[in-house]
């Protein structure tokens, strides 16, 4: 028994280290440091032990504007994408012939450089000297003044940005639901058939339940995911988040850092550390809410 | 309710482009089943016993052909309107709904005057559960039921809307030795006291034999046989069906009728008066050999199993099919067996000849 142990613990030994010196070591860190007040990463000294960094930036205009930010983006983007991506699953699903031509294009974006997909938005949303953008081109088809959605109005904006992380996303929870669908077993809908239900009776009682861990997974993936958001919003609106009112949390957490005005280790890891309590709360919520909902065989 | 099919026929697209013919899984099947009955389609995989449970049940259309319910042409009819109740090979029990709930999701289906209350749906549930005595594990879902717990609540799902037609799809392949035994006579019990006419399909003889009122034997698609289970077995048509009733199996020999005798090898074994000169097979049935010392039949002695009942003894015939004759002889009057070789008279109902291009039955 005891050898046993010992070779259990051999084997988790490696990813134990990885996870002590990479993972666990600068959390801990992290927590101290946003206690320090003034903490200096050069000398290595701090002024004073409290919730002042804290207090500091929860005043910040800036970290306030980005804690909206990314939650707007959350509440938009997680729902849309997942419910958007089932549809086209159970779409791909119950088409025949072109379907693996179909699930390639849908792939696509997913193996697509952000910064490539960046510029894409640019060329359909940023306007030039010649036209207002491709997307402007089009709405002004229907009469619509043009709107400038890179530097204009904060709804625009917002509206690009949860567009394209919806459209950055939508590959993965894709493939992740056309196979889920793909392996219910067939009988369960035959079953179903001869017993007279309706469709969308069969996709609520039988499909969903069935790709329940999977849809699942998606959500609390998608949750943490857009929460950590940052590169999306550096893509379309450049480094200067601050200034285009486009910020995240885990920007404001990097111009902290090393931004124009950062080298502020100290509020950076009191931001990290209030993020981290945010998408910790709701996966537990998450946890709760699938006790009853996700079903597991 | 009557079920009538007529000239049924199923042809599935070939898959393989070297060769492009249809697969025709069911040809010209013509049958009726009567009210109440319990019918068994019997055959070796792949005969098309599946495709026809599937033609009647309406998860797949007929090529050709029609098929009544009753008076009924419900060929048309997609399967939620035809009133079939279906058991598969694997249950398809909802595995993250509890028994109560796998039992009442047909009921959940019906709309409009047909539509029923909660309780009423619970009390129906109950009285079926009942009936296949499940109705202890109401709460508790599929993968918390031994096998032969969910065969049950898959019958229970299939019964409670009262079909007009039971079907049910190799329903004991699943269950070990025992519990088939037992659940075959459970079915039985079921369909007796619900007066519900059920078909189903196996590949097991013994089962199909053992409960079922008619019996139809299958091979590639086309019914060979057509009666009840000991008629079958006592006048099969062809060799094939000779071949898939019985256990032990039928023996089968390289045999000539000559100047209306039968010989297997220089033996004559019968007076065969009705019956032409020609090379035939012969087969006989494991309880038709007698042990006679003044047998006609010689064959070398292999072995003798003892099987407290009866006795089987094992022997050879360089005539024979098969490596090894297995008869089975009453263990009451048990010979002395010691010899090299052990000799047979045949009993003649126990005999049949197959003609050898045809395979045929050969009047003797």
């Amino acid at each position: 028994m005891e050898n046993k142990n010992f070779k259990a613990w051999l084997y988790l030994l490696p990813a134990m280290i990885f996870l002590g010196v990479f993972m666990v070591y600068p959390l801990i860190d992290v927590f101290i440091y946003s206690f320090e007040e003034n903490f200096t990463s050069s000398s290595q000294t701090y002024t004073g032990i409290g919730c002042e960094n804290y207090s500091y930036i929860l005043r910040d205009p800036y970290f306030l504007q980005a804690l909206k930010n990314t939650v707007i983006l959350v509440l938009i983007t997680v729902p849309l994408s997942t419910g958007l991506s089932l549809l086209i699953s159970v779409g791909l699903a119950s088409i025949k012939r072109v379907r693996h031509l179909f699930q390639t294009v849908y792939f696509l974006p997913y193996v697509t450089n952000t910064l490539a997909v960046g510029l894409v938005f640019m060329i359909l949303f940023r306007p030039t000297e010649h036209s207002a953008g491709l997307v402007n081109l089009f709405l002004s088809l229907f009469g619509i003044s043009p709107i400038d959605f890179i530097g204009g109005p904060y709804f625009a904006k917002m509206f690009v940005l949860c567009l394209y992380t919806i459209w950055v996303v939508m590959p993965f929870k894709i493939l992740i639901l056309t196979s889920a669908l793909a392996s219910v077993n067939k009988t369960y809908y035959d079953a179903a058939r001869v017993d007279g239900t309706s469709r969308a009776r069969i996709f609520r009682k039988i499909t969903l339940p069935m790709i329940s861990p999977m849809l699942f997974y998606l959500i609390i993936t998608g949750f943490i995911g857009a929460f950590k958001a940052y590169s999306d919003a550096v893509a379309l609106f450049g480094t200067e988040l601050n200034v285009a009112e486009m910020n995240t949390i885990v920007g404001y957490v990097y111009d902290m850092l090393y931004g124009e005005g950062g080298g502020f280790p100290s509020y950076a890891s009191a931001a990290a550390i209030i993020l981290f309590v945010i998408v910790l709360t709701i996966t537990c919520i998450n946890l709760l809410v699938s006790k009853k909902h996700v079903h597991y065989n | 309710m009557k079920v009538v099919l007529e000239n049924l026929t199923k042809k599935f697209p070939s898959r393989n482009k070297k060769n492009p013919a249809d697969v025709i899984a069911v040809n010209n099947f013509t049958f009726e089943i009567p009210d109440g009955s319990l019918v068994g389609l019997l055959g070796p995989s792949g005969c098309g016993k599946s495709t026809t449970l599937n033609l009647i049940s309406g998860l797949l259309t007929p090529t050709e052909g029609k098929i009544f319910f009753g008076e009924d042409d419900v060929t048309d009819l997609p399967p939620e309107k035809r009133g079939v109740g279906l058991v598969f090979q694997n249950y398809a029990l909802y595995p993250h709904l509890t028994v109560m709930k796998n039992i009442i999701f047909p009921l959940e289906n019906l709309k409009g005057k047909d539509k029923l209350t909660k309780d009423e749906m619970r009390d129906k549930a109950l009285d079926i559960a009942k009936l296949v005595q499940i109705d202890t594990l109401m709460d508790r879902k599929p993968s918390e039921l031994s096998g032969g717990q969910q065969q049950r609540v898959a019958i229970a799902r299939a019964l409670v809307k009262m079909p007009r037609v039971l079907l049910l799809d190799e329903p004991l392949s699943n269950l070990d030795a025992r519990l088939r035994l037992q659940t075959r006579e459970e079915i039985k019990r079921i369909q007796r006291e619900t007066g519900i006419t059920t078909v189903f399909v196996t590949h097991d003889q013994e089962e199909a034999m053992s409960i079922s009122d008619l019996i139809v034997v299958m091979k590639d698609g086309i019914v060979q046989q057509v009666g009840k289970p000991q008629e079958v077995y006592d006048e099969p048509i062809n060799l094939f069906v000779a071949k898939f009733l019985g256990t032990p199996p039928i023996n089968v020999f390289d045999a000539k009728i000559k100047d209306g005798r039968l010989y297997i090898g220089d033996d004559c074994v019968l007076d065969t008066p009705n019956a032409k000169d020609g090379e035939v097979y012969a087969a006989v049935r494991p309880e038709g050999f007698i042990l006679d010392d003044n047998g006609s039949l010689t064959c070398k002695l292999k072995a003798v199993e003892v099987m407290g009942r009866d006795i089987s003894i094992v022997s050879s015939n360089t005539n024979c099919h098969a490596d090894a004759i297995r008869s089975i002889i009453s263990s009451e009057n048990a010979p002395k067996l010691g010899t090299d070789s052990v000799k047979f008279t045949l009993k003649r109902n126990k005999v049949f000849v197959f003609d050898k291009v045809t395979e045929a039955r050969i009047d003797i």
